[in-house]
């Protein structure tokens, strides 16, 4: 050990402190040019950190001024029970259930076509003008209007399919609305897949497929999950695209099959807020309600986070 | 020593997209033998290696043209099943490059996609390929720890062992020791002397003292063509190319 230190003086450590006492003479000579860089340097990050800050800052007050104006709405009655008195007292509870049921179908209908679309372009496809159309279609789809996928909901699932106003063509809708929020975060995910992977599995004698199944989904699931969560919040929160193809104003009877129409949160608000007869009498309920409608969506995050911090730390 | 070719390319030509990458090449591997093929960066030597296990179909727009004989067997032979290929032709790449699993699943991963299901075949197996590698008395106690948190040489020897568990008949390596410390490299380079028992070896270095060392036959490529070949001993003190001479002595590269 002393031997070692010796030896350290001798070629390396000495030499090197007075390297650093070189830099350090130096900065104090440049210290002028040093601040005016410093100072710059304050003045971007702190708007790189204000920036930052916008997005807690923004989602802080929109929970306080849901909380402050709602919390008195939230009872026992009013997360179990059904509207009553034209939707003046009562509950909401077939509007969660309807959200719910709305934003899991969506899912299944959209994160197994979604990944499946993905992996399709990513592994499979050779890059060439099918493929380019096929992108081009996914990119205009994430930009349409979501009233517009309402209307195409009610034309094609709800008239032409005759699935009529239901659980199943809203959950269709919502999920075609999320198809390109899933495929493109899943697409991205696979591209963080290191090829080397692919080919250390290929080389094993695996196939394409199980190359895919066993290796490259399994380490691009955290991400693809990022897509979902997103694609989720997404669903439940949309008004317009289930407005003609799934909600209706009031129904006191929880659904029982999918094919029932359904009540659902973003529906509900806009109707007490808008169409119903005591707008101002009900505020507190509209509010409560959104507040029930941020705190499933951020539920809903929360299980999808730990699930998908767990695969990661099963991976790592 | 027994001198059976067990590889070969014939004229062999290959093409990204209008991008000649290797002319002509005509080349033996023999049995049992180390075939190090040298050469400056992008002379085609990775190129060359990623065509004997058709590693090469991945990339779009890529041709081959010319032959490559395993066992007498041309391997871009429509009829030739590209998976099958490449369980006889095992491969270990120049970065380690373990699956997120365990070191046994790794090990595990080959026989597994294979269709072995038995358990104590495959854990058999396991063991017995890890101690090919020289793994086994690292390994035992780790088995079911994350590849991942291996160090450097030991990812790369478990990336060895993962290509020994399927039992190739030849191990095509790109660089594996280029992103490994000298103590690495020795523990594979004599694990290369150990395996070339049982197995054809074929390595892509830029190490010109690895191939020196570890390699009985070398191949000097440039510019997509075979330059020299001949027994590594013969190459390094009298090659007969001028070019051969000026790279092994550092004079370009």
């Amino acid at each position: 050990m002393d031997e070692q230190i010796i030896r350290n003086t001798r070629n390396g450590l000495i030499p090197f402190i007075r390297m650093k006492e070189d830099i350090k003479r130096k900065n104090i000579r440049h210290k002028k040019i040093k601040g005016r860089r410093r100072i710059m340097q304050g003045i971007i990050f702190s708007l790189f950190r204000f920036s930052a800050a916008v997005n807690g800052i923004a989602l802080v007050i929109i929970v306080y001024f849901l909380v402050a104006r709602g919390w008195t709405a939230i009872t026992w009655t009013f997360l179990t029970q059904a509207p009553m008195d034209s939707m003046t007292k009562g509950g909401i509870l077939p509007c969660i259930i309807g959200t719910i049921c709305l934003s899991v179908g969506a899912i299944l209908v959209a994160f197994p076509i979604g990944v499946a679309s993905a992996i399709y372009l990513h592994e499979y496809a050779r890059p060439g003008r099918m493929m380019r159309i096929i992108r081009l279609g996914i990119n205009n789809l994430a930009g349409v209007p979501s009233i517009v996928f309402g209307l195409f909901g009610l034309a094609f699932f709800v008239v032409w399919l005759k699935l009529g106003v239901s659980m199943v063509a809203g959950a269709l809708t919502l999920g075609a609305m999320t198809l390109p929020v899933i495929i493109g975060a899943s697409e991205e995910a696979l591209r963080a897949v290191p090829d080397t992977y692919r080919e250390a599995s290929l080389g094993l004698g695996a196939t394409k497929w199980q190359t895919t199944y066993r290796v490259v989904l399994p380490s691009a699931m955290p991400g693809i999950l990022t897509g979902a969560i997103l694609g989720i919040s997404r669903a439940a929160g949309e008004t317009a695209p289930i407005m003609f193809t799934a909600a209706v104003f009031y129904t006191p009877s929880l659904p029982s099959s999918i094919f029932d129409e359904i009540m659902a949160l973003p529906y509900h608000i806009y109707v007490l807020a808008t169409a119903g007869t005591e707008i101002e009498a009900t505020r507190h309920l509209q509010y409560g309600t959104a507040l029930v409608l941020i705190v499933l969506v951020m539920g809903l995050n929360l299980l999808a986070i730990l699930y998908r911090s767990r695969l990661r730390k099963r991976m790592s | 020593m027994n001198n059976n070719i067990k590889m070969l390319t014939d004229t062999f030509d290959f093409y990204y997209g209008d991008y000649h990458a290797l002319h002509d090449i005509s080349l033996e591997f023999y049995a049992n033998k180390v075939t190090a093929l040298i050469g400056p960066s992008g002379c085609g030597k990775s190129t060359l290696l990623r065509c004997l296990n058709r590693m090469n179909d991945l990339i779009p727009y890529s041709r081959a043209q010319g032959k490559i004989l395993l066992d007498g067997e041309d391997i871009y032979d429509p009829d030739i099943d590209v998976v099958t290929l490449r369980l006889r032709v095992g491969m270990v790449f120049q970065k380690p490059n373990p699956f997120p699993k365990t070191v046994f699943e790794n090990v595990a991963y080959g026989l597994r996609v294979n269709g072995v299901k038995d358990k104590s075949q495959i854990t058999e197996r396991v063991e017995k390929t890890l101690q090919q590698a020289a793994l086994w008395e690292e390994m035992k106690d780790r088995l079911h720890d994350s590849a991942l948190s291996l160090s450097g040489g030991q990812q790369q020897r478990l990336c060895i062992a993962r290509a020994l568990a399927v039992e190739p008949e030849i191990l095509l390596m790109d660089e594996p020791c280029s992103a490994l410390d000298p103590i690495a490299t020795q523990k594979i380079e004599e694990l290369m002397l150990e395996l070339k028992l049982s197995y054809t070896i074929i390595i892509v270095t830029h190490n010109m003292q690895q191939a020196a060392r570890a390699s009985d036959i070398t191949a000097f490529l440039y510019l997509g063509k075979l330059i020299e070949v001949g027994e590594t001993d013969a190459v390094f003190t009298r090659p007969k190319v001028k070019q051969t001479e000026e790279y092994i002595t550092g004079q370009f590269g």
